[in-house]
């Protein structure tokens, strides 16, 4: 199963190569990784979509913890929560299928945000689920080059993940 | 005060308690060693990086302080590297110094430039390189709470030379503050209560204990907790002398080179006490039949270790001095039993033993050093035969007594650790157990030994082969001896070189007056014990094998 994980890090030099090698050290399986800071600038949050069963999960978690740049984790998976992920595309493109393409990226209300000789950009936000689609109804056409942020969540309502735990706002 | 930053690191060890420190000088520790010159610690030099890393350890093993050691960057600090990984696997509490380049040129392969902070990420508990000189006070004093707290281990500080011969206005570095480091301590009364439930029903019980006992001072608690249950106990490496090896309720050893009773023991209880241990692949065998009856607890400091190899039916996370003192009261005395009968049973049929054939025996070696030193010495040793024949033929009755690499299996670790084991202990006989193959891994050492009067016994069981490898090969891989036999030189000569002791010993009757004198000689001595060529250690699981399948 996969698991989404909130990791609160201290903005120290070197933890990511920490968390990175942790994972490869220990033969985790990382699908995606994506890292900024927060509402404090000497705390970054890691969002890391993990694949794995309980066993692996609490494994990962306990080996998380075990490094000292490591603040919180959060196994957000179980909770309500809203993702997104931005990808950017640039499509194969001649000029007779332009129309099309840009319909396509408007049922999936993504941006246009280049334009080339024989190429068209697109940028797209929205879960996974979303961004697989939409990379699926532009394949046809020719992929040139593709990049996706990797996943970034957030618990919904009032609770929150916070330095001091995940916790319900009072 | 103005003070520089080689100033700030001593003030900063001074300040941590540190009153020894095991090194070897190079360009970008020139600072640092400069300020060592007039200063109040005593820098031990030894004669390679690995053997001031190894010292360490064995200072911190033997006295339970955190072991500091101190190399330049580059090869000095690459040098360092195995005896890190040797005190992370044994969570031996260590804070590493390092030169590092300066600042400016960090990161243009300069030379002596190694990323050492890279490099020993995946070895240490913690790591740091100190860019600014204001953060290193309170670099050093993290570094010595995270490598002694919690499960201890070592932490590397490394400086640029810049940064160490830097100044500032020095003021005390205040309190610590790590968000993203809080050890648990203390079990929860849920936990406590089910295991004393577990406890109160097993009527076969065993206390399965390692090297967390011996490090957290736990072994008062841990035999009255045995005695208080009449529960046996089995040890791993690490945790030998963590329980008394002359008390009726002791097992051994358990796991490939365990003692039968202890292996049968583990493989017929109802429920498994483990406490400060890891569940090593060394010690459990086949994991899938590992234990099979039993309930298993399992009390560690170190939450990640809990259900990382074998299921636990309840895990109580905490300093186990503190679990173990939080537990005792709660649990009611139990009178001997049919358990206690069948083990007693067990040990009558299958002692551990050797056949003696008129030649030196390895085991007779041992069996005279207990003899000698009656008990109280304390032992370091390398890594094979001789290592596990230390570990069955000597009784171990007090913790941090027997000092050895236990999780890495470090040849040439036993000669350096003895230096520290001796300088943390300078009253005591410390013996160093090797084989003729691991002495020779770090046998520079004996330059230390002489230089700084450190009477240790070197007692070298020359058995002319990579023994252990050899008794793999014997019996796993057809008796072909692919390069395990050694030629040596004469140890004796070496030691003499040196400006130490030698003494060659080659039959039985000569053992006991040449160990005698050993130990009354106040000079570093080193014994050429000239053993049986190919005996075997005994009994023992086949890598994989489940425990009951113990031969020999
Ligand atoms: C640094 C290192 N290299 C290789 C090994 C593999 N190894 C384990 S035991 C052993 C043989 C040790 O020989 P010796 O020191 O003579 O001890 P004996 O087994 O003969 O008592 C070897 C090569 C090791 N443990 N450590
Ligand atoms: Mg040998």
């Amino acid at each position: 199963m996969r698991h989404t994980l909130a990791v609160l890090v201290e903005n120290n030099p070197g933890v990511l190569a920490r968390v990175a090698g942790l994972f490869s050290r220990r033969g985790f399986n990382i699908d995606s990784l994506a890292v900024g800071r927060t509402e404090r600038p000497d705390v970054s949050r890691m969002t890391i979509v993990v694949e794995g069963d309980d066993r692996v999960l609490e494994q990962v978690s306990k080996q998380l913890h075990k490094l000292v740049d490591v603040i919180k984790i959060s196994d957000i998976t179980p909770e309500e929560y809203v993702d997104r992920e931005l990808v950017l595309i640039k499509v194969h493109c001649e000029a007779v299928h332009r129309g099309e393409i840009m319909q396509v990226a408007d049922v999936f209300r993504a941006r246009i945000v280049d334009l080339g000789r024989k190429t068209i950009t697109v940028e797209c936000t929205g879960n996974d689920g979303k961004i697989n689609a939409f990379e699926e109804a532009l394949r046809p056409y020719g992929i040139k080059e593709l990049v996706r942020t990797g996943k970034i969540a957030m618990m919904r309502g009032t609770r929150f993940t916070s330095v001091s735990g995940v916790r319900d706002e009072d | 005060m103005k003070m520089t930053g080689a100033q700030i690191l001593i003030q900063g060890l001074l300040d941590q308690g540190a009153d020894t420190i095991f090194g070897y000088p190079g360009g970008q520790v020139l600072p640092i060693y400069d300020a060592l010159y007039d200063a109040n610690i005593r820098h031990i030099l030894t004669r390679h990086e690995q053997g001031a890393v190894h010292a360490a350890d064995g200072y911190a093993r033997a006295s339970g302080k955190v072991g500091v050691c101190l190399a330049t960057s580059g090869p000095g600090a690459t040098n360092l590297v195995t005896g890190i990984a040797n005190a992370y696997m044994d969570s031996v509490p260590m804070v590493a110094i390092t030169g590092q380049v300066p600042v400016g040129l960090l990161g243009r392969d300069s030379f002596q430039e190694a990323d050492i902070t890279g490099i020993t990420m995946p070895v240490t508990k913690h790591n740091y390189i100190v860019k600014n000189i204001d953060e290193l006070a309170i670099t050093l004093k993290e570094a010595f709470h995270i490598a002694s707290t919690g499960r201890p281990g070592p932490v590397l500080v490394d400086i640029p030379s810049d940064v160490s011969a830097g100044a500032m206005d020095y003021d005390d570095p205040g309190p610590i503050n790590l968000p993203g480091y809080r050890p648990v301590l203390e079990g929860t009364e849920e936990q406590l209560n089910k295991a004393t439930a577990a406890i109160m029903a097993a009527e076969r019980p065993v206390l399965y204990i390692g090297g967390g006992v011996v490090s957290a001072g736990a072994h008062e608690e841990l035999k009255k907790m045995a005695e208080l249950l009449v529960a046996p106990v089995t040890t791993t490496l690490m945790g030998l002398g963590g329980f008394p090896g002359d008390h009726p309720l002791y097992l051994g050893m358990l796991g490939m080179h365990g003692s039968k009773y202890a292996n049968y023991a583990v493989c017929e209880c109802d429920l498994l006490i483990a406490v400060g241990a890891r569940f090593s692949n060394r010690v459990t065998g086949k994991i899938s039949e590992f234990a099979p009856e039993a309930t298993i607890i399992h009390i560690d400091v170190d939450p990640a270790e809990i259900g990382k190899n074998v299921r636990v039916n309840i895990p109580i996370v905490g300093d186990v001095k503190i679990v173990l003192n939080q537990l005792l009261p709660r649990l009611a005395a139990k009178l001997p039993g049919a358990w206690k009968d069948k083990i007693s049973q067990w040990k009558k049929e299958y002692p551990i033993s050797f056949k003696e054939n008129g030649n030196l025996k390895p085991q007779q070696v041992i069996s005279e050093i207990y003899n000698v030193t009656g008990g109280a010495a304390r032992i370091a040793t390398e890594v094979g035969q001789h290592q596990m024949w230390a570990a069955h033929y000597y009784t171990y009755t007090r913790p941090r007594s027997f000092i050895s690499s236990g999780g890495l299996g470090t040849m040439g670790y036993g000669l350096p650790a003895s230096l520290g084991v001796q300088v943390a202990c300078p009253e005591e006989t410390v013996f160093n157990i090797a084989g003729d193959g691991s002495i020779q891994m770090n046998i520079q050492e004996l330059a230390t030994a002489v230089n700084y009067e450190l009477p240790v016994n070197i007692a070298v069981l020359n058995n002319g082969f990579l023994g252990m490898v050899r008794q793999w090969q014997e019996l796993f891989y057809n008796h072909r001896y692919s390069y395990t036999e050694l030629s040596n030189p004469d140890f004796v000569k070496v030691a003499e070189a040196y400006g130490a002791s030698g003494v060659r010993v080659t039959g039985k009757s000569e053992l006991r007056p040449a160990l005698e004198e050993a130990v009354r000689n106040s000079k570093p001595v080193m014994l050429d014990f000239v053993v049986e060529r190919e005996e075997n250690v005994y009994p023992m699981v086949a890598p994989g094998a489940p425990l009951n399948k113990i031969i020999g």
